[in-house]
């Protein structure tokens, strides 16, 4: 099999010519090694390459622990940082042959949204290198749409891996918090953040979600049930399935030009036999005011660590977008606003979350847009923080609710990738998975490759 | 004019380290002392990125243990928060504690003068680091410098809090709570408690009001980061009086923190209100709630298996054996020594050595009760009683000394004080240099008694 070949394969295709013996996994990496190394640099989505001649290349979020692998968080004060010890994920995906092909690029201790926020340049998005990838997990998602890896790792706190798997036509799946140990994902704000898996097709996802899900003793937020899908229920179809349609997710702010592209995404679940029922979730207006009340809350503490005696530089050298949201987050929590602002946050998030619960009383999936833009200008939002939060409009919710969320390629806007996301309830990750297959199956959109 | 008298309000909160095998979020052993330093870490323990903690239910179940046999109610709800400040000892940049939900709440304890304390919580929380101090020099040519060194086997052993309410009005108190806490935590075997190592320590809040004032006063001195007991309560006694004094003069005394100067004898400022740390407590998104269905298996199984505590054990001997209030203070002061002595007691009754007599050589000749058993003890005191005098002559001899000689308690026996004749018991053995059979000298005593007009 020709080397061009090789690297497009979905994850499953790859294992199974593995085992057909149609090509030896140095076969394998080195494909991949040779192509990285020529597209690498116009993207600069890997930012740490390993040269391994075994095993299945993926590539993982520089937020997630590698021993011996330096391990930036994307950011400069870590930029010495070699883990003595891997994250859960890490060695479970080690314990299924995987091998790390680099380490990916991000926003700075994944705050961003465009990846522009890095200490190590911005990666570009491979359909056109003007534009952003998304964030945070910029460098996951352009290195698996430009076949850089079989597959990625990402991290997902306020659509992390949705949105860049949307600006970029790649599948991107944000379990239910606590499906997936945390345990050596450098964190951004606790009570939100999932890894999860960026692939090429929905059956790589959910295979995946199978190696990294599971019990660990190390993160006691973790479930101890397996994730197992069996191939044949994912392949069950969507007849008779009821699919809502939130209204709020169609106002003002989503591009008309993505809007259509997702209604005729909507149309194509109502053709595979999908019940369409517009539903509304009434508290999304306060999600973004709630979102940043309580992550920057986590941050504060959660940077509190980076003092300048362990990891050399001092918090000086942090960027904006982290400072400015350690500014906010201490504000939040100090004596005299904790009652005003954490505190009605997060009764504010069970709002959220209630309004999930009684919408998936009356249907099995919500869908919709990601992002209510296409990748924008490098550059282009950089200077205007809000206009930047304003993009996780659609992905912040499921995080302050702690459902999973499956962002799905749908199509092109003026020649630039849209998602179509799929929210489900808590623990249902193989509904969403069962939607996003029978959608992908139908169109071709996943099999468009960036010309790069 | 009478001259106001004052009087100190206290509270205390004392924290202690738990015996636990490991520590309170991670694997690593808990037992630091002496170790070399940074040997008992991990990534959790260190503080590293991405690192999360874990909670130790063992401990969890000793803070319980805690609790409970202070008379605290287990909190329905209960949780982790975190304590947000900056030190070099405390890798994370925050403390994991209880702040808006402690698992223990409302208890208390009687101190010997017969006052209560009440317990305001007993919460669970992390160690931090410990800091060096050194002048080193680092070649010949270099000036001494001040280093500091950081051990992190400290960090994250698990700490309670245990805290009062302002409702000490006097050091001795606070001494005998401390030596009560003390016991109890041994006896519970949660901690060693040994002060001197730092497994116990005591922090205090210092203000007075004048006597009969029901309200608190409107500031507290918190003496703070003083690392031995005795500085502590010299500091409360300084403060005592500092504060006094400052009133007299019509000082206004006003929230801070005060550390302890040994060189100088006198407490100095640490931090004013206005430096006060601002905590940003906020629950722990990396732990889940305490919840009660699960607390409920450790809650029955502390009640089940807990051990009769100190203070009932102490009033037990003294009603079940006859024994001096005095003595069974001294043979309660440890479950070790409490457990020796009934054990001598049980072999003791078989050689017919009397409860008495087992807790006298106990007290007085103090024996090791590592290397000593109770049968040695009872052999020990049958010994000495051999070369007993039990010839019924020399007996009567000496009886009838003792009668001459205590002429008020021959006079209470015959009024019929039944006591009487064991004052006369206990003269016929001192005279004897207790070699007189003491089985044999009370019938010898009523015989000659009874002839005797």
């Amino acid at each position: 099999m020709d080397k061009n070949t090789i690297t497009k394969l979905t994850l499953i295709q790859t294992i199974k010519a593995l085992e057909n013996k149609k090509f030896s996994e140095e076969e394998l990496n080195k494909a991949y090694l040779e192509r990285a190394a020529k597209i690498n640099p116009k993207l600069n989505a890997i930012i740490i390459s390993k040269k391994n001649y075994c095993g299945i290349p993926a590539a993982i979020k520089d937020v997630i622990s590698t021993k011996g692998i330096r391990t930036t968080a994307g950011s400069k004060i870590l930029s010495n940082f070699i883990p003595p010890y891997n994250a859960t994920v890490v060695n479970k995906l080690i314990d299924q042959g995987v091998s790390i092909i680099g380490k990916t690029n991000c926003d700075e201790f994944a705050m961003g949204g465009s990846g522009e926020n890095s200490s190590f340049g911005s990666t570009k998005n491979p359909w056109n290198l003007n534009k952003v990838p998304g964030g945070s997990s910029s460098g996951s998602a352009a290195a698996v749409a430009a076949d850089l890896c079989v597959f990625a790792l990402g991290s997902d706190t306020g659509g992390s891996i949705r949105q860049p798997a949307s600006l970029c036509s790649v599948v991107g799946l944000k379990p239910t918090y606590g499906r997936v140990s945390r345990y050596g994902l450098i964190p951004m704000a606790s009570s939100l953040d999932s890894i999860g898996p960026m692939t090429k097709s929905v059956e790589d996802a959910a295979l995946v979600l199978g190696w990294i899900s599971g019990s660990d003793s190390y993160d006691a937020n973790c479930s101890s049930a397996d994730f197992l899908l069996q191939p044949c229920k994912l392949q069950t179809g969507i007849k008779g399935l009821k699919v809502g349609i939130p209204k709020e997710y169609f106002e003002k702010g989503l591009d008309p030009k993505v809007k259509s592209v997702i209604k005729e995404a909507i149309q194509k679940l109502e053709e595979l036999g999908a019940e369409i029922i517009e539903i509304s979730l009434p508290h999304s207006k306060y999600a973004l005011a709630i979102y940043y009340i309580i992550v920057s809350s986590e941050i504060s503490s959660n940077m509190a660590r980076y003092d300048g005696i362990r990891y050399g530089l001092s918090r000086q050298d942090l960027g904006q977008e982290v400072k400015r949201r350690i500014m906010l987050g201490t504000f939040a929590l100090s004596s005299g606003y904790w009652d005003d602002y954490y505190a009605q946050a997060a009764k504010a998030r069970t709002l959220i979350k209630q309004d999930f619960d009684k919408a998936f009383k009356q249907v099995d999936v919500i869908a919709g847009p990601v992002s209510p833009t296409t990748a924008w200008n490098l550059g282009e939002k950089i200077d205007d923080p809000l206009k930047m939060y304003l993009s996780d409009i659609y992905t912040i919710s499921a995080n302050l609710a702690g459902i999973p969320g499956l962002s799905v390629p749908c199509g092109f806007s003026e020649n630039l990738p849209v998602g179509l996301q799929i929210l489900g309830k808590q623990w249902d990750e193989e509904t969403i998975l069962r939607v996003g297959y029978a959608y992908e199956q139908s169109t071709n959109w996943h099999r468009e490759k960036p010309k790069i | 004019m009478s001259k106001l008298k004052y009087e100190p309000v206290i509270g205390l909160e004392v924290h202690a380290e738990l015996n636990t095998k490991s520590k309170m979020f991670c694997r690593c052993s808990s037992d630091y002392f002496g170790k070399k330093p940074n040997t008992h870490t991990c990534p959790v323990c260190l503080g590293l990125p991405g690192a999360l903690p874990f909670i130790n239910k063992q401990a969890i179940e000793k803070c319980i243990k805690i609790g409970l046999a202070l008379g605290c109610k287990v909190s329905e709800k209960s949780l982790f928060e975190r304590k947000n400040y900056f030190y070099p000892d405390l890798p994370k940049g925050y403390q994991i504690s209880q702040y808006r939900w402690p698992l223990c709440i409302n208890g208390q304890i009687m101190l010997d003068s017969g006052e209560a304390v009440r317990i305001n919580r007993v919460h669970q929380e992390e160690d931090t680091a410990k800091l060096t101090h050194q002048l080193r020099t680092q070649n010949l040519k270099s000036k001494t410098q001040k280093c500091s060194f950081i051990d992190f086997n400290r960090s994250g052993v698990p700490l309670v809090e245990i805290v009062t309410e302002p409702d000490f009005k006097d050091v001795e108190s606070v001494r005998d709570y401390a030596k009560k806490l003390q016991q109890l935590f041994r006896y519970l075997d949660v901690s060693s408690a040994d002060m001197e190592r730092g497994e116990m320590r005591l922090e205090a809040n210092v203000s007075v009001r004048p006597e009969g004032t029901k309200s608190l006063p409107g500031y507290r001195i918190e003496l703070k980061n003083i690392n031995s007991f005795k500085f502590t309560v010299a500091a409360i006694e300084y403060e005592i009086k500092r504060q006094i004094t400052a009133i007299e003069s019509r000082k206004k005394l006003s929230q801070e923190t005060r550390g302890w100067d040994d060189d100088k004898k006198c407490t100095y400022l640490q931090r004013s209100k206005e430096e006060a740390h601002d905590y940003r407590y906020f629950p722990e998104p990396d732990l889940p709630e305490l919840k009660m269905d699960r607390l409920k298996v450790m809650i029955d199984n502390s009640r089940k298996n807990m051990p009769e505590l100190p203070w009932s054990k102490q009033s037990r001997f003294v009603s079940s054996y006859g024994i001096k209030k005095t003595d069974a203070k001294i043979l309660a002061e440890t479950k070790d020594l409490a457990e020796f002595f009934e054990e001598a007691i049980k072999q003791g009754k078989e050689s017919g050595i009397n409860a008495g007599e087992i807790a006298n050589y106990i007290v007085n000749k103090k024996p090791d009760i590592d290397s000593a058993q109770a049968t040695q003890i009872i052999r020990k005191l049958k010994e000495k009683n051999v070369g007993v005098i039990e010839d019924e002559k020399e007996l009567e001899k000496l009886a009838k000394q003792v009668i001459k000689d205590n002429t008020k308690a021959v006079l209470d026996y015959k009024k019929g004080k039944e006591a009487a004749m064991q004052v006369l018991i206990g003269s016929v053995m001192k005279l004897s240099l207790g070699k007189a059979d003491i089985s044999k000298i009370k019938p010898i005593l009523e015989k000659i008694l009874k002839v005797k007009p």
